[in-house]
């Protein structure tokens, strides 16, 4: 017996006006199930359940704690939108979100167009260019943890500290690194950069290959230069990549976490507190207990990072049309 | 073909069911022995910091060991345990605190507000001691109800300058004569620093520990930062004495260049930087040199030199302290434990010469040795502190002749309580402006403090 089969004993149990054989009926439940559904459900229940328990059920219970004020010991109580009055008035607000677009746009600025050099100049190498990819990509395999604290250690603002000591060399410094509040914000940047680099050195390194390399030759016999060609004939292909890689640097930019965490815990004087470090704080660090706001920040940043996410979209639909 | 099918089916049916079983709450009665076997029951307690060296860790081995041999009905099981604002709360609201954990002193009251403590009474009660514990400590594990949630623990310490008497003998200053005012400090700290080209004082900046060093600073010279009118809290941040040693810190830092150059230093890192030699003074409660000692190796021929915190005016040395307090799940015998263990860790030592002795002896002829006798405010009473002194004399292993600038004065001394009302958010907005201060010479001392206070005095507001 088919499917087909099925469908015509179905509606002929229906007893409907069946204008065609081949119609695909309406659905009853017990069709439904007949048809598979109920085994595609059981099947696909484990990822729902995990999913759902993981993903969704979190994302429900924020939205929910961010109307309420909680201890997680106490019964909750219904705020209404207190919790994001709260986060509106309080003066950290502004600066919290200048220093994360202040670090969005450093890594930005650093780090999208490093690794974008170092591949292009690596697909131009005619050897050992295995291992320079290991190399590159090397950072990345460090524990984030590890590379924070190794850096803390180069950034130790004596005049006997690694980075100090070299500068000192050409006569600069000694500078105070993660102690200063205008350096600060930049350090973190360049550990971050050199840690995730690799990374995207080599995606950009895979979508290189793809560049057919006729495009070259031809271009090499009108005479193109070695800009022009990654001007005219790299660029062209590596587009859909760098805007796939530029959202996600936004994207994981505005959600900076590890650095400050580690490097400086916001300091000094708030210099390099971004939102998330403020949303951890705020439900972690005060035994005042304000996991509401907490929740009400990381919801705002949530609609920021979707508004974002949606231009994206929109954006590269239109180019991509166009 | 079918059955294999149903199979498969059965199978995904069965994943989903236990997947759900697995993310189901966890009963602890059931995974722990005492639900399973009677009067059987497993603690887990706050042990030694993540740094502690082997020896300390053998002497709590030791400690455990005879503990469960006197009961050998309880498990105990220490886990390393460091207290840190900035994990503490996520680790009351995770439910991931051992059984017996400690606090500051200062936090009983808000955790037995919000519910977050277990009730304890009756078991501290029946204690030998337990109705004659320091009544000002003990309020501040009590709660409106009169019942007790917590106990005054490890040690009550007053905030003391530490120093390093090699570096001291190195700059041709007299180790034996510490500084006494804020200005003598200035002014050795400036002669180490010219001297040796090591930072002459060191300020705890990172986190809560920057607000609560600032605060003892302050009450040095006179001031407070939260005042009560008996009805009323009000925060004082921007008091006259806030300023002038944020102005000193400035001074140091800006004018003599003697300040140690970090904002990032905490309570653990501060010690770790003056046992590396990397500092010569800074402030942190007297019983820091036990730290030292179990963390960063320090040991008696070290060099390590205790005084009382310069005072001026009416100012005096701000107290402070360590509190045990039980995790709010816990089973009535999982209480009755921690209280037994509570009793054998902290206080029994106090109260009884055998156990004073034992206490000293393991923790003495550990290898290395750890510290035995470090001057601390005493738990019950002066004279019990004495008594107590006394019976483990032949084990004393710290350089007492080395601490006389503390001792001399500990029982004399001014002391000024910590602010009562949300003291860890007044103290997480005077950190930043210690960091202002340490990173930025033009920092608007008066404009930082102003703002300080005005968030200082909503969280109190808003903790009503």
């Amino acid at each position: 017996m088919t499917t087909d089969d099925v469908v015509l004993v179905d509606r002929s149990r229906e007893g409907g006006p069946g204008t065609s054989s081949r119609v695909p009926p309406r659905g009853t439940p017990a069709t439904w199930a007949r048809r598979g559904g109920l085994t595609a459900l059981v099947f696909g229940l484990p990822i729902l359940v995990i999913f759902g328990i993981f993903s969704w059920w979190p994302i429900v219970s924020a939205v929910v704690m961010s109307f309420q004020k909680t201890n997680l010991t106490d019964a909750p109580i219904w705020v209404g939108w207190d919790n994001f009055a709260a986060i509106f008035a309080d003066p950290l607000l502004p600066k919290v979100i200048r220093n994360t677009a202040w670090f969005a746009l450093l890594a930005l600025v650093f780090g999208y167009p490093v690794p974008l050099v170092g591949a292009v100049l690596m697909s131009e190498l005619r050897r050992r260019k295995g291992l320079y990819s290991v190399l590159a990509y090397l950072p990345v395999v460090v524990p984030p943890v590890v590379a924070v604290l190794l850096w803390k250690f180069f950034y130790d603002p004596r005049p006997q500290g690694v980075f100090n000591t070299i500068l000192g060399w050409v006569g600069l410094g000694p500078y105070s690194w993660l102690n200063d509040q205008a350096m600060a914000m930049p350090s973190l940047v360049l550990e971050a950069t050199w840690a995730a680099a690799g990374g995207t050195v080599i995606i950009y390194l895979a979508a290189l290959i793809t560049v057919p390399p006729e495009l070259y030759d031809a271009a090499e016999v009108d005479g193109a230069s070695v800009w022009r060609k990654v001007w005219h004939v790299t660029m062209p292909h590596l587009r859909g990549v760098l805007l796939i890689t530029l959202i996600l640097q936004i994207i994981g930019t505005a959600q900076v976490f590890l650095e400050p965490f580690l490097f400086t815990n916001g300091g000094p004087n708030h210099a390099t507190l971004t939102v998330m470090l403020w949303v951890y704080q705020l439900a972690f660090t005060s035994i005042g207990n304000h996991f509401g706001e907490a929740t009400a920040l990381s919801l705002l940043l949530a609609l920021f990072l979707a508004v974002m996410s949606l231009a994206y979209f929109h954006l590269t639909r239109s180019w991509s049309d166009s | 073909m079918r059955s294999s099918r149903t199979t498969a089916l059965a199978m995904a049916g069965v994943l989903s069911l236990g997947l759900l079983a697995a993310c189901s709450s966890n009963d602890d009665s059931s995974d722990s022995p005492s639900g399973s076997s009677g009067d059987k029951v497993t603690i887990k307690v706050a042990g030694l910091l993540p740094t502690a060296d082997d020896a300390a860790k053998q002497q709590l081995a030791d400690r455990v060991a005879s503990f469960e041999e006197k009961y050998p009905e309880i498990t105990v099981e220490p886990e390393d345990y460091d207290w840190k604002a900035s994990t503490f709360t996520a680790q009351l609201a995770g439910g991931t605190l051992p059984n017996v954990f400690e606090i500051p002193l200062t936090d009983g009251k808000t955790l037995i507000e919000n519910n977050q403590l277990a009730d304890i009474d009756s078991y501290v009660k029946a204690l030998p001691y337990g109705d004659q514990f320091n009544e000002k400590l003990i309020a501040n594990g009590t709660g409106d109800d009169g019942k007790i949630y917590a106990v005054p623990a490890k040690s009550i310490y007053a905030v003391a300058l530490h120093y390093n008497r090699n570096l001291f003998e190195q700059a041709g200053l007299d180790p034996d004569q510490p500084p006494t005012t804020w200005e003598e400090v200035r002014d050795d700290a400036k002669t180490i620093h010219d001297k040796t080209g090591v930072a002459g004082y060191a300020m705890m900046a990172l986190d809560n520990a920057g607000g609560w060093q600032l605060a003892a600073g302050a009450n040095s010279r006179g001031g407070v930062i939260e005042t009560f009118d008996g009805e009323n809290y009000t925060a004082t941040l921007d008091d006259q004495a806030v300023k002038e040693h944020l102005q000193w810190l400035h001074d140091l830092k800006w004018e003599d260049g003697s300040l140690l150059d970090r904002t990032d230093l905490g309570w653990g890192d501060i010690n770790t930087e003056f046992a590396a030699g990397n500092l010569a003074m800074y402030t942190s409660g007297s019983d820091v040199y036990n730290s030292l000692v179990e963390a960063n190796g320090v040991t008696a021929d070290w060099g390590y030199g205790l005084t009382a915190i310069p005072t001026s005016g009416d100012g005096g040395a701000l107290t402070g302290g360590t509190m045990a307090a039980v995790t709010k799940d816990s089973t009535e015998a999982q209480k009755d434990a921690a209280v037994k263990w509570i009793d054998w860790w902290y206080l029994s030592k106090l109260q009884d010469q055998d156990q004073a002795i034992a206490d000293a002896k393991t923790r003495a002829e550990a290898d290395p040795a750890q510290a035995v006798g470090t001057p601390v405010l005493p738990i019950f009473s002066k004279e019990n502190y004495e008594q107590s002194q006394e019976w483990i004399k032949d084990y004393i292993n710290v350089p007492l002749d080395a601490m006389k600038g503390y001792t001399d004065v500990m029982f004399t001394q001014d002391l000024v309580p910590e602010a009562s009302a949300s003291v860890q958010d007044l103290y997480a907005q005077l950190f930043p402006v210690v960091q202002a201060v340490i990173s930025d010479k033009d920092a608007d001392i008066d404009q930082l403090l102003q703002d300080a206070n005005t968030a200082g005095q909503s969280a109190i507001d808003s903790a009503k």
